[in-house]
């Protein structure tokens, strides 16, 4: 964008720069539908009606619309995100009972920039601050669950109810799941160097001394540096959402796994685990089956679990937590998504 | 001088790697880069936002990938 580099660097400027982008962005959004429809229906005459046709339509609206909101919402979160810090959560957490702690933990993890590579140190600057085992793990809970990402994929592809749906469950699941295990005292199953690692420096914090441009520029580099990660994931989440899409048949997943039907959000939860995926590449195809017939309740726990209880996640995790209490993170975590699938199966269908 | 660039390994504390070697090319200063992967040894500096750069022992940033340009500030205002 050659004319916004001329543009001066003072505030007018920096507010006209703000303003021509929003207007690109705007326009964008609102032409997307209308250029593939031209292009594929129109001047390329493909049939609308074909399963072709509607799979690559899907695959090329739904990359573009999804981009184009990512871009928006990693923008916003990031800036957002730029006044709280780790460190200044780890201030409000420090010597909290549970109960109080557990919620305030897990709406922290909603508003902290967190990379889940910090998760070990984080975890370890925690218990040294005295926050509670359980009020730490409603933290790690619900700090990957409520990402960016998904937040921005939910509203992009079911509106923002959903997106208030599943992040008032990811809070419940986090607080809950916080809660119980912190209560079932299961401190001696913590890898002991973590209470053991005498801490000797000075705290910086990241969210001191940034001015708004640095907040701006550093928003602006997350969504390149999150862009250029999951792109491959999207467009594979894509890819099979637009062949969900033009295949199978709809009000498939009716017949086999309705709203009445017992197993499906056991399966979907048992599935997601193992699945070396993120938000980014499940979310496309969960609106594909949510269109084929999927009730909402069990695709909800399906997103939940991939990014709650990711593999990559477990990993990590393990270096911190022995065996025995990583498996009752596991158990009580998916315990409380499937509980949540449940529940919200009952209520849309009822 | 001391140098050490904190992080178990993903994108981010590469990227700081990358951007710290070339501040160091930049102002041709003569120190040691080393990286930190133990997280006992990370936690102990009181970090807990990876990447971080430490030098001297003393942590001058963590939680963020900074620009070439603010490497390189700090780094010389390190060295003076």
């Amino acid at each position: 964008m050659s004319v916004a580099a001329h543009l001066p660097v003072t505030r007018r400027g920096r507010v006209l720069r703000g303003v021509a982008a929003g207007a690109v962005w705007l326009l964008a959004y609102q032409l997307n539908e209308h250029l593939w429809d031209w292009l594929l229906f129109d001047a390329l005459g493909l049939d609308p009606a074909s399963r072709l046709g509607q799979s690559i339509h899907f695959f090329l609206y739904d990359t573009v619309k999804i981009g184009l909101l990512l871009v928006l919402v990693i923008f916003a979160v990031t800036f957002l995100r730029s006044y709280m810090s780790v460190e200044r959560t780890r201030s409000l957490l420090g010597g909290r009972r549970e109960g109080v702690g557990n919620v305030l933990a897990a709406g922290l993890g909603v508003v902290t920039p967190f990379c889940s590579c910090s998760a070990v140190p984080a975890f370890i600057g925690f218990v040294a601050a005295g926050v509670p085992l359980g009020v730490t793990l409603s933290f790690l809970i619900a700090s990957p669950m409520v990402n960016e990402i998904a937040i921005g994929l939910l509203l992009t592809l079911f509106g923002w109810k959903v997106t208030a749906v599943y992040i008032g469950a990811g809070l419940l699941v986090a607080i809950t799941a916080g809660w119980v295990v912190g209560r079932l005292r299961l401190e001696r199953w913590v890898e002991p160097f973590v209470f053991e690692t005498r801490l000797h420096g000075e705290v910086v914090d990241p969210a001191a001394g940034l001015t708004f441009e640095d907040r701006v520029s550093l928003s602006a580099a997350e969504v390149g540096i999150v862009l250029r990660r999951i792109w491959p994931y999207l467009l594979a989440g894509i890819g099979v959402g637009a062949l969900i899409h033009g295949w199978i048949p709809t009000d498939f997943f009716t017949t086999y796994a309705g709203p009445g039907s017992a197993f499906g959000v056991l399966v979907a939860v048992v599935v997601a685990v193992p699945l070396y995926s993120n938000a980014a590449g499940v979310m496309p195809m969960v609106q594909a089956l949510y269109d084929k017939g999927l009730p909402m309740g069990t695709l909800l726990a399906f997103m939940m679990a991939v990014v709650a209880l990711s593999l990559p996640e477990l990993i990590l995790l393990r270096r911190v937590l022995k065996p025995p209490l990583l498996a009752v993170f596991v158990g009580v975590v998916a315990a409380g998504i499937v509980a949540v699938g449940y529940l919200f199966n009952a209520l849309l269908a009822g | 001088m001391i140098i050490k660039v904190l992080g178990p390994g993903c994108a981010n504390c590469r990227n700081l790697e990358k951007a710290t070697r070339q501040a160091l090319a930049d102002l041709g200063l003569d120190a040691t880069l080393e990286k930190v992967t133990d997280y006992p040894t990370i936690a102990g500096y009181g970090v807990m936002s990876t990447p971080a750069l430490v030098v001297d022992d003393k942590v001058l940033l963590s939680g963020r990938v900074p620009k070439a340009e603010e490497v390189r500030t700090l780094l010389a205002t390190a060295a003076a």
